[in-house]
């Protein structure tokens, strides 16, 4: 057993802070199969024999069968996406969730069982939505999928493999906690994988997932999936991913999906549906994460005025003393009204509105902080960006930024190496924003660290952004072609 | 209240569970609309998830009231105990109700009657005159991305051209949430708060509220007749045919539509929680098992988003 313990042991920090805390979580994939929960899990989910009698379609729901167990009233929620290359079985994966999660409901497997071509249903049709896709066999955009199992309720965000697969990955991991990458056992890491995993590491993924597929088309054999684990563990390091857990598959035959596969023996780690149910959601988090109030909107009740918005970071208290950016005016918290209903405290990511003893100009757009621990309050702003359209972003160029619940007039003032930026490339800006924004840097806050760029013209959303921090001082360096939009 | 600077701490509070977290997000859309739109308006048919959102947009601005109106696409065919419902929300919370009535537009000529008596593909052209007619640049819509494969690609702001049309291709990438609501004039954007709801998490927030509803959603007896697999009640829409039996069913209603294509199925759930454990158990979705007009192709709601449905 090993040389198993390696490609799933969790990488070490490299330089770079995890996101979201620093060190690794008491409650990692690695701790918690220590202590056994998986064979526990596993145990739990093998020992009532479900009913996997298909039923005819039946018009009374009273006579279907007791088959999809009952969420509890309320579970945790986690979101997480999918990335994969052409024909690496990754809508084959989804489907295979869904249905051996008992997700797919008769009528649905039964269109799927219409379009199938061959024997039995082609799953992957499972996810393909719309007619262009199903008719080119491809898959044009970020399709959302919902499913549950009794621990747990999934968003998963499905991203195509190949056209614009960058900007949908980018789409699809804003939100994720978790992102799977699959990879085909008999191609190893190829340049694709390189892409995802490097939009996982950019997009601050907390946790990703490598799925070693088709291990039914290499004999199941552990060397091979050892070696591809081993190879992306390598790649994933050097790019700061602190944590990666790999899980040999085959999507088309189920194994180590939902079900343990009974052909990989030598494996003893979680299936992917296990991983799901019991990786950390980031919520944990909260308690000690810097409290951030983007306001949304005033609401003027009577005399009293409340500021609407939802909480993107940490705590909020009846009695704290905030501080109102970027105005920089200092008041205390003297009310919370979490949706009409009084309450003491709050915690992200709840929509709330606030009362404050003072009567300041607070609009919306404003982020309320803990006094005396402001963020970075700046017009200037570097970022690492993904541009999302066919029209390219150029030094020089006059958009739209909006970040939070804020949207303001800026310009590029420079792109490194004084290139332009396409559709679908990963590149470095500095901008300067017509007014001062407060912000935080990406990797400490995924909401007050985001931004987008939107087309003044025609409002198309153009490039995502995620705050590095505040420009250096500006030294021209003419031999690179490099120059300052702003002169 | 605690008093100020007396140095209490309280406590964080506990874990959000799924409900609060999709809660907490659907008003977080409704309120950017509200930063961002000069005349949003609800789409209200009575059925349960425009209830929920409803119930979402007033949480959502308390203790000040609802600053939206809402917009009914009445067909004529409605479920008259869905239109009584309407009326005493709207009462009970002093809104204001915009009524596009597809019967006017029948009777003026406007529209024609289809040889299958459904009214549900008519509503287009009353819901986009209306939208144009009042200007209104946000349309609220109870629409989830779990219930059907179109609108699993559908982003929560989706903008729609001055025809009101949906194009797939075109649609902006939403990262974060960071909704993008810019648009031309003539333009307006569709916006689905309770995008990542399911049917599930309707019901067990219904539940969770104590959300009234429409009785039709709970087990009673109808007159029914079996056509193309589904329990459709006559009424003016039309009738049963020739070798169609009407019979006494004890049934209930998972979706409110025009009645002409909505299905009930049959059911002894006559209490929130007899409907969850019944939807819990179900081996159909919900549009599956209750809709005739998602059964037209299997592009059928993909066509109609396309020409400015819902």
């Amino acid at each position: 057993m090993a040389a198993l313990d390696h490609p799933r042991r969790p990488l070490s920090p490299t330089g770079r802070p995890p996101f979201p805390a620093a060190g690794h979580p008491p409650h990692s994939t690695a701790a918690l199969m220590m202590r056994g929960i998986f064979q526990e899990v596993r145990a739990r989910l093998s020992a009532p024999p479900r009913n996997r009698a298909q039923e005819g379609q039946t018009d009374s729901m009273s006579h279907a069968t007791q088959d999809r167990a009952a969420p509890a009233p309320e579970t945790d929620l986690l979101r997480w996406a999918t990335a994969g290359s052409v024909d690496d079985g990754k809508s084959t994966l989804v489907g295979r969730l869904l249905h051996d999660s008992k997700s797919v409901l008769a009528d649905q497997l039964e269109a799927v069982a219409r379009a199938s071509s061959g024997e039995g249903p082609d799953l992957a049709l499972l996810t393909d939505g719309l007619r262009a896709e199903r008719e080119q066999g491809i898959t044009i955009d970020v399709a959302h999928r919902y499913f549950a199992t009794p621990r747990r309720r999934f968003i998963l965000a499905d991203t195509p493999g190949h056209v614009q697969y960058t900007r949908n990955m980018v789409t699809g991991a804003s939100t994720a906690e978790l992102a799977v990458i699959l990879v085909d056992a008999r191609k190893g890491v190829v340049e694709q994988t390189r892409r995802h995993a490097t939009v996982a590491a950019l997009l601050r993924v907390p946790h990703v997932v490598l799925a070693v597929n088709k291990m039914d088309l290499v004999d199941y054999a552990e060397p091979v999936f050892a070696s591809v684990a081993e190879e992306f563990t390598g790649l994933t390091a050097a790019l700061g991913i602190p944590e990666v857990t790999a899980i040999p598959i085959s999507a088309l035959a189920g194994d180590n999906v939902v079900e343990p596969s009974a052909h990989m023996d030598w494996y003893v780690g979680p299936t992917v549906l296990e991983h799901l149910e019991t990786v950390p959601v980031g919520d944990d988090a909260v308690a000690w994460e810097p409290t951030r109030f983007p306001v949304q909107h005033v609401i003027r009740s009577g005399d009293a005025r409340l500021y609407a918005g939802q909480l993107a970071g940490g705590v909020l208290r009846v009695g704290d003393r905030v501080t109102v950016l970027p105005s920089g005016r200092t008041t205390t918290v003297v009310g919370i009204e979490v949706l009409g209903v009084p309450a003491d405290a709050a915690r992200a990511p709840q929509s709330l509105a606030l009362r404050l003893a003072d009567d300041l100009d607070v609009a919306r757009g404003d982020l309320v902080v803990p006094a005396g621990a402001p963020p970075e309050v700046s017009r200037d702003v570097t970022a690492a960006v993904c541009h999302l359209h066919e029209r390219p972003l150029r030094a020089g160029d006059r958009v739209l930024l909006k970040h939070t619940t804020r949207t303001v007039p800026a310009v590029i003032r420079r792109i490194p190496g004084g290139r332009r930026l396409d559709l679908n490339d990963i590149g470095e800006v500095t901008l300067r924003a017509a007014e001062r924004l407060a912000f935080d840097r990406y990797e400490d806050n995924r909401r007050t660290g985001s931004f987008i760029l939107i087309d003044p013209a025609d409002g198309t959303t153009l490039t995502a952004g995620m705050v590095c921090g505040t420009p250096p001082p500006f030294v021209p360096t003419p031999h690179e072609g490099e120059r300052d939009a702003l002169g | 209240m605690t008093a100020v600077g007396t140095g209490t701490r309280h406590p964080v509070p506990g874990r959000l569970g799924h409900l609060d977290v999709l809660e907490s997000e659907a008003v977080h859309i409704i309120r950017e609309v509200a930063g961002e739109f000069e005349r949003p308006v609800i789409l209200f048919s009575g059925g349960k998830d425009s209830v929920v959102m409803l119930h979402l947009a007033l949480k959502a601005f308390a203790p000040a009231s609802l600053p939206f109106p809402l917009l009914h696409v009445d067909t004529g065919h409605n479920f008259p105990e869905v239109i009584g419902y309407r009326d005493r929300v709207v009462a009970r919370h002093g809104l204001r109700l915009y009524v596009a009535s597809v019967q006017r537009y029948v009777d003026e000529g406007r529209l024609r009657e289809r040889p299958d008596g459904t009214r549900n593909p008519l509503q287009t052209l009353p819901l986009l005159e209306t939208i144009t007619r009042n200007r209104f640049d946000a349309v609220f819509g109870g629409g989830r991305r779990d219930e059907e494969k179109a609108r699993a690609k559908e982003r929560v702001f989706s903008l729609r051209d001055e025809f009101g049309g949906w194009d797939p291709r075109r649609q902006r990438p939403e990262l974060w949430q960071l909704y993008n609501g810019r648009h031309a004039p003539g333009e307006h954007m569709r916006v689905f708060p309770l995008s990542n709801w399911t049917e599930l998490d309707v019901w067990q927030y219904i539940a969770r509220e104590s959300i009234e509803l429409p009785e039709i959603y709970f087990a009673h007896d109808r007159e029914v007749f079996l056509r193309s697999g589904m329990w459709l009640a006559p009424g003016e829409w039309g009738d049963a045919k020739d070798g169609e039996p009407v019979e006494r069913r004890r049934v209930r209603y998972r979706t409110v539509g025009d009645m002409s294509c909505t299905g009930a199925v049959l059911s002894e759930a006559d209490t929130v929680e007899a409907v969850i454990t019944e939807i819990t158990a179900s081996r159909l979705t919900e549009r599956g098992a209750t809709r005739a007009d998602d059964r037209m192709s299997e592009a059928a709601m993909e066509d109609r988003k396309r020409e400015g449905y819902f």
